[in-house]
């Protein structure tokens, strides 16, 4: 097998076994790279060779020391760039931060570096993580190696292409509102949002801090639990992090017998293409007959979830991206006049279109005689879909339901239109609301030759039970690869 | 036509808590250091990084609302507060507006006529503190420091309920008193650890309405704030009285003017987007941890005063001067621990100490020495040492410097000479040379004995002790 | 579209959000925000009477830090990415308080 089809798992286990270096995996990424980067553009930053080649020499004296044994030592990875890396630009994809080195590395980050990850570059996204299709990038879109006339989704869209273009092992993306699941599906990847608090914040730059969760994106669910097992932590840095067990990849047991299943009636419904609805529910159908118990129930309240994330998150994004002045990093416009004018400035050429109307969307839906009627009409709409939630878990062991009402659509069909673009979300962005873990896994193929993703959403805290069913149900059906990765 | 008006006046007070640490992240709240010495990525506002609460604020900020009889919120939290300031490193401050820590309370205050008023507290907050700007005074650009970023604060908004300067000024007092009791901050309003702003409006007297009130800020002495308030009373007279409005509105007090200005700019909103801190959790203050705060409070005033009483024998006279200010209180009873005598202590406190802190336009808060210095210099007066008029001298030096007296007296040759011998033959030489005093004294005009214990200080340049002066001078007289 | 957005609010809004936009960037601002607000006006169908503001997910309470330095002087880090600096502090144009 070409070493580029390898899993994550696969590969740290040969490299522990002495078939593959570590060097020769980063040198094999690497030139991946080179082969289909102007194809796809899945990086923002590629490391210098050196550095790339140098971490995993460094990896592999320490894996042959005994130092390093976990199962993801000497793997490259990349990492999606609104995470921190020390004296690595980290630039969210936006102008304001195009020349932004931190000085530190995020928890998430430095947990891969402590497993001896090699990382060999930062994904291209939708800027500051604002959009579903990483077209709004400052450093031009992302394709979908599938078909590049394709977005590959977003914002997390190159961690997924780059995963499934064969242009790293595995990648780190980050979850606001679907953020990981839906470019997940349209890449033909696996992705994991986790439960909210599971993985450190600390070092994401962020979007809706109230929202945001950092996941893996790999090949298979088994990469998956495996780097959620090693990025997941306690963080006393993150006020957010909840204490709990990191054994996602003890649930990787090829078992759904008993286990109950709500469909959600109401995210079948209108708005559904008639293909993924097919690939969907054929998955339901194979876990029926591996034994599990399949119903249909109504989750409600699913088109309320759209509005009320996006007073939410534009409200926090207002606010956490305030911090971009030009006066302490990142841009700063050249000829202004004080300070007012300098700020103005910056932040109005720094910033792109998208971020700016999320800006002002949610200075305006703060400000003063609004609050009570959008913010915190939002908050208790999301108490609502929060209880919503409670009720299905409590019938149900997990819900399954599509991560994207269509597969990927052409490059520049989605941001004439924001509404059109953000109805795209609908089946992620409640899980986000309600602070709950979901997976998307490929379950098929349209006929323009896209992939569908089906996505198990789990009960705070479930990953386990929502692995354990994707493993099942992955055990089916065979690896889906993209032509590129070879 | 000569109305009758009524001040209306609200404190918003800062002060500075006493943590070693910032109020989200582990930089030091020391004082002075390079610019941007004390800073981290969380108090720069870095990408990326997030706050954590430090304990110590919620406890401080529980104490100073228990000693305000505040009731505390069992269940607070925090929330942001929106604008863009270069001081203000992620163009938010974290506070609180939703659900302060505390609520309702108030302190009681003795007024000019002697009379009892209670000044109600609104709420008190938890806040973090903003850099500071430097303004360069030839150059077009300002230098921002984030070293004082973070650092906690909480701000005591009072009700409504004072009418004059006075009576700002007794109860700015009295929670400087017991925060400083509390050990929660040293409140110096000089530098900034304390701060006040001042809402105030005024009414015709007799009315129930409230007139349209102005915020000034920028006041760093008990001095500036009793001079805005009288600045800001007849600026808003003169308004009303030519018919013009009291715009609402914030303004900058200039001492060095005794002037203030508007801080309006047409870029400054004032709207500030307050929503729920996502980094941060909610903080539950259980009955426990209440009670516990209460056990660990450190002693009180009026506890103060009947002990001192009881253990130390003090006039109430004394005891009143003494415990007014913590800071004072905490270097007699140093003092005390070392070399006895309260009574002594007490008074190089009242008189001498106070005259100093007068005489050098400070403030009780900026007393610098130690107290093993003041008890040394009160052992060399009791050992007859040195005498009362070097005491004096050698404490100015002790006050301002902080000498060792000891050091101070031998190096400088200070000590009274005590020694019989030599001091007798001094008084003789100046009874020699002194026959018309000697004939006045034994004429009975005994005044003339002051002449000769002068002229004998004077050839012992000040190094005798007078008692002894008078007795050897009085025996070698035959005046006994 | 039910919420019309005057020139008066998109400027109030750049004022807020320290956001300077062309005249032809305030229509479409105009449009876009009207046409999000008359979607989020969607919440209204919904009956919250009584629901309490969910902020945060969970009842996660009470984590702090203990008062002890842990940081030291980290001032070369902070300043590296300055678009300006001087004398160890940030540069801004010229602010009056």
């Amino acid at each position: 097998m070409s070493l580029m089809k390898m899993t994550a798992v696969e590969l740290g286990s040969r490299i522990k076994s002495k078939e593959i270096s570590a060097v020769e995996a980063a040198r094999a990424a690497l030139d991946q790279i080179k082969s289909v980067e102007d194809k796809v553009n899945s990086y923002v930053t590629v490391l210098d060779e050196d550095v790339v080649l140098e971490r995993a020499a460094r990896v592999q004296q320490e894996i042959e020391a005994g130092k390093l044994t976990g199962p993801l030592a000497g793997v490259p990875v990349a990492i999606k760039d609104n995470m921190c890396t020390e004296g690595i630009l980290t630039t969210c994809s936006s102008k304001i931060l195009s020349n932004f080195k931190p000085g530190f590395s995020s928890e998430a980050v430095l947990n891969l570096e402590k497993a001896g990850a090699v990382i060999l570059g930062k994904t291209n996204m939708d800027e500051f993580a604002m959009g579903s299709t990483t077209e709004t990038s400052y450093f031009g879109p992302t394709k979908n190696p599938w078909n590049t006339a394709h977005v590959p989704g977003g914002s997390s869209g190159g961690s997924c292409s780059a995963v499934a273009a064969g242009e790293c092992f595995y990648a780190l993306g980050s979850d606001t509102g679907g953020s990981i699941r839906q470019p997940s599906s349209f890449c033909g990847v696996t992705g994991i949002k986790p439960t909210y608090g599971t993985v450190s914040r600390y070092g994401l730059i962020a979007y809706g801090s109230s929202l945001d969760q950092i996941g893996p994106v790999a090949k298979d669910v088994t990469d998956c639990a495996v780097i959620l097992d090693t990025i997941a932590s306690y963080d006393a840095k993150d006020s957010t992090s909840v204490k709990r067990e990191y054994d996602f990849a003890s649930a990787l047991k090829d078992d759904v017998k008993g286990m109950r299943i709500g469909i959600p009636k109401d995210y079948f419904g209108e708005g559904l293409d008639s293909e993924v609805k097919e690939a969907v529910l054929n998955v339901a159908k194979t876990l029926e007959k591996k034994g599990a118990i399949v119903e249909e129930f109504d989750l409600s309240l699913v088109s309320y979830a759209i509005p009320a994330y996006y007073v939410i998150a534009s409200a926090e994004a207002s606010s956490n991206l305030a911090r971009f002045d030009g006066v302490k990093y990142g841009y700063r416009t050249e000829d202004y006049e004080g300070l007012h004018n300098m700020y103005k400035k910056t932040r109005s050429e720094g910033f792109g279109p998208e971020v700016k109307r999320r800006i002002m969307l949610g200075s305006f839906v703060l400000s003063s005689g609004y609050y009570d009627a959008y913010y915190l009409k939002a908050l208790r709409t999301k108490a609502l879909i929060k209880q919503a939630f409670d009720k299905a878990f409590a019938s149900y062991d997990m819900i399954l339901a599509p991560a994207a009402p269509t597969t990927a659509p052409k490059l520049g069909d989605s941001l004439s239109d924001p509404i059109k673009m953000y109805l795209g979300d609908i089946y992620t962005i409640s899980v986000n609301l309600a602070g709950l873990p979901g997976i998307s896994v490929p379950c098929g193929i349209d006929s323009k030759g896209l992939p569908i993703g089906a996505q198990f959403i789990g009960n705070c805290f479930d990953e386990k039970k929502i692995i354990q069913a994707a493993y099942s149900y992955e055990k089916t059906r065979d690896m889906m690869l993209s032509d590129m990765c070879v | 036509m000569s109305k009758e008006y009524e001040m209306v006046i609200g404190l918003e007070v800062h002060v500075e808590l006493a943590t070693k640490t910032k109020i989200f992240c582990g930089c030091s709240t020391a004082f002075g250091g390079a610019p941007n010495t004390h800073t981290c990525p969380v108090c720069t506002g870095m990408p990326g990084s997030l706050p954590v609460l430090n304990k110590q604020v919620v406890e401080y900020a529980t104490a100073v609302g228990l000693a305000t009889n505040c009731t505390i919120n069992q269940n607070c939290k925090f929330d942001r507060k929106n604008y863009f300031y270069p001081d203000n490193p992620q163009n938010y401050q974290i506070s609180q507006l939703y659900y302060p820590i505390c609520v309702n309370g108030g302190v009681e205050i003795e007024t000019a006529d002697g009379g009892k008023k209670t000044i109600g507290i609104h709420e008190i907050h938890m806040e973090e503190d903003a850099g500071k700007l430097v303004h360069d005074e030839w150059g077009d650009s300002s230098l921002v420091d984030f070293n004082r970023s973070g650092v906690p604060l909480i701000e005591i908004v009072s009700e409504p309920d004072m009418r004059s300067a006075d009576e700002v000024i007794a109860y700015l007092e009295k929670l400087r008193q017991t925060i400083q009791y509390l050990g929660a901050s040293d409140c110096k309003l000089n530098e900034g650890s304390m701060r006040a702003d001042v809402n105030l409006s005024i009414r015709e007297k007799g009315q129930t309405e409230f007139g349209t009130r102005t915020e000034t800020k920028n006041l760093n002495s008990f001095k500036a704030i009793q001079r805005a308030i009288e600045n800001e009373k007849n600026r808003q007279i003169d308004l009303i009285e030519a018919g013009e409005k009291v715009v609402q509105e914030t303004r900058r007090w200039d001492d060095n003017k005794e002037y203030s200005y508007p801080m309006r700019s047409k870029e400054d909103a004032q709207d500030y987007r307050y929503f729920p801190e996502p980094d941060l959790v909610p903080i539950l203050i259980s009955d426990e941890w209440i009670e516990d705060i209460k056990s660990r409070q450190p002693e009180f005033r009026e506890e103060k005063m009947v002990r001192y009483a009881e253990e130390f024998d003090l006039p109430e006279y004394d005891i009143d001067i003494i415990t007014a200010n913590k800071k004072l209180a905490d270097i007699f009873e140093a003092t005390v621990a070392i070399c006895g005598n309260p009574k002594k202590v007490s008074n190089w406190l009242m008189v001498e100490t106070m005259f100093l802190i007068k005489d050098r336009g400070m403030d009780v808060e900026d007393i610098s020495f130690s107290p093993e210095n003041l008890a040394k210099l009160i052992e060399l007066t009791q050992s007859k040492a040195i005498n009362g008029k070097v005491a004096k001298e050698v404490f100015a030096r002790i006050f301002d410097e902080d000498i060792d007296p000891e050091a101070y007296v031998k190096e400088n040759g200070l000590m009274a000479v005590n020694d019989e011998g030599e001091l007798k033959a001094v008084i003789e030489k100046v009874i020699a040379a002194n026959p018309k005093s000697v004939e006045d004294i034994n004429a009975g005009k005994l005044k003339a004995m002051g002449f000769l214990v002068g002229q004998t200080m004077k050839e012992m340049k000040g190094k005798a002790d007078p008692g002894s002066v008078n007795a050897i001078l009085k025996e070698l007289l035959g005046l006994e | 579209m039910a919420n019309i957005i005057s020139d008066e609010t998109i400027e109030y809004v750049g004022i807020l959000a320290k956001l300077e936009l062309s005249d032809e960037e305030k229509e479409q601002a105009k449009k876009d925000m009207g046409s999000m607000l008359d979607y989020i006006d969607k919440l209204n169908e919904l009956d919250t009477t009584g629901v309490e503001p969910m902020s945060h997910v969970f009842p996660v309470n009470n984590v702090f830090r203990e008062d002890v330095v842990t940081n030291g002087d980290d001032r070369d880090n902070i300043l590296a990415n300055a678009p300006e600096e001087k004398d160890g502090a940030f540069v801004v144009p010229k602010t009056f308080d």
